[in-house]
């Protein structure tokens, strides 16, 4: 009797569901860009890293992840714009007034102790708070003494960054937002404007450095009287989030600074004993040991 | 004391329940609240439009009339039973598997924090035992993240939009997917305290 040749055929059995077959294509695409590029987004909290790869394939018009990861193995280009899309954070000047009010009563008068000063702007994404700071400093009469450099993962957002040149549309807000924070001039006399866009004076990027740097894999390079760190290990999971804090308090100087995010802290972080928070809820620490 | 890590990438046992009301919902969220009873079995993480509030005022009010603790979650905070948590201003809050990530991306439907954000997060996070309560809403933040934990096998209960003080969200998440039921408040809080309760224990 002739058998149907159908039933010979075995049948693979799925595992799990949907859900579940891409969080596996989002593991094989974090190996394959960690091993063709050396970028390694493994230790990212993989909600929000997903959510991000989901716009990526979005936006390169593919269909599934998996997709993604055969593009970007064969083409650096697109792996640039998916580092790019990944690691972009909406940043805005002046952000949470309370911190930069802080910044000038109580972080100033330590900084103003120091001859020079050496500041790290960890993830400073495409700047807006980097040139913020450079107001502070300037407008507290000490930036002329001190050097800030600001570091990021991606070269692209750097080049932004360096540029100072931002969105007019933005102004007013960061005008409101440089008022509440205790701006003491006319905001507008920081910057030139054309039609669509503002430059930041030179004389505010003066005293910046932007150099590309990597939190998850790169080391020290320069002990620190301040850090900011804002928002950023907010995208990585509890692995990464250690390790980053470790980087940064082997930075520090002793009785050096720490400003993160308002609503991040170094609990559950190995750290955490060698730091005395500064000012309560504002998140600013200082390195005790 | 010792310090206990939530675990990561392990799919947390019980549910969680996601709220999402729009500006002018304080009064839905209180009542939905003050329905619940003080061993209310899971984590409710919710989401209420507002204007900056630094000071954490509606925190305050929140909690002076829930029988549960309510509080603003910190990046990574474990998220653990018989807590409110209320997304703090300004950010979005994400559910990953047993605690919280902030994130600061550009708002949705002009929204942060965003409904929608902490739905679609709850849903990859805790897929089915996801309870997503859409209540009074302006806009339409919080009909695709009902979409979403709907197609991960969740639920949605929806406050009748009849008694919404705006009735544009719970009409968009009805009309987005098919809901599990469209209930006055009182009925949404019986309702979650029912499921709580008859949750398979060794899920719960």
């Amino acid at each position: 009797m002739a058998v149907p040749l159908i039933e010979h055929q075995a049948e693979a059995v799925p595992v799990g569901n949907s859900r579940d077959v891409e969080e596996l294509e989002v593991e094989l695409l974090l190996a394959g860009m960690s091993r063709r590029y050396g970028y390694d987004f493994t230790n990212y909290a993989r909600t929000s890293l997903t959510r991000r790869l989901r716009r990526a394939v979005k936006e390169e018009g593919v269909s599934t992840i998996s997709a993604l990861q055969d593009r970007v193995l064969h083409d650096p280009v697109a792996m640039s714009r998916v580092v790019e899309s990944i690691s972009v954070h909406t940043t805005n000047m002046f952000r949470d007034a309370d911190v930069y009010r802080a910044m000038r009563t109580q972080v100033v008068p330590i900084l103003k102790t120091y001859p020079f000063v050496r500041i790290w702007h960890a993830g400073c994404s495409s700047g807006e708070e980097v040139y913020s700071l450079a107001i502070l400093l300037h407008e507290e009469g000490i930036y002329e003494r001190c050097r800030i450099y600001a570091t990021d993962i991606s070269d692209p957002i750097l080049e932004r960054a360096k540029r100072g040149v931002f969105p007019l549309r933005s102004m007013r807000e960061y005008t409101t937002n440089y008022q509440a924070a205790g701006g003491i001039n006319d905001f507008s006399s920081y910057y030139a404007t054309d039609a669509e866009n503002v430059v930041f004076r030179q004389s505010l990027r003066r005293n910046m450095i932007f150099s590309q740097h990597n939190l998850v894999c790169d080391a020290a390079f320069n002990e620190f009287q301040l850090i900011l760190c804002r928002n950023v290990v907010i995208y990585f999971d509890q692995v990464l989030r250690s390790r980053v804090h470790e980087l940064m308090h082997a930075s520090l100087a002793k009785l050096g600074l720490l400003v993160l995010g308002k609503r991040e802290s170094i609990r559950f972080t190995r750290v955490e004993p060698f730091y005395q928070e500064v000012v309560p809820n504002l998140r600013i620490y200082r390195r005790m040991q | 004391m010792t310090v206990v890590l939530p675990k990561e990438r392990e799919r947390p046992s019980g549910g969680l329940v996601v709220v999402g009301a729009s500006l002018g919902g304080f009064d839905a969220v209180r009542e939905l609240l003050a329905g619940l009873r003080a061993d209310f079995a899971w984590p409710l993480v919710l989401v209420q439009h507002r204007m900056s509030d630094p000071d954490g005022l509606l925190v305050e009010l929140l909690g002076a009339e829930s029988p549960l603790s309510v509080s603003e979650p910190e990046d990574k905070d474990p998220i653990e039973r018989g807590n409110v948590y209320l997304a703090p201003s300004d950010y979005h809050l994400l559910i990953e598997r047993g605690f919280f990530a902030l994130s600061t991306d550009a708002p949705v439907c002009h929204a942060r924090p965003s409904i929608d954000v902490l739905f679609e997060s709850a849903a990859d996070s805790y897929g089915a035992s996801t309870i997503a309560v859409v209540l009074t809403g302006s806009n339409r933040d919080g009909a695709e993240g009902a979409r979403a934990v709907k197609k991960a096998g969740g639920k949605v209960l929806v406050q009748d939009p009849k008694t919404a003080l705006s009735p544009v969200l719970p009409v968009a998440a009805i009309e987005n997917t098919p809901v599990d039921g469209v209930l006055s408040i009182e009925a949404i809080a019986r309702r979650l305290t029912e499921l709580s309760l008859d949750w398979p224990r060794e899920r719960n």
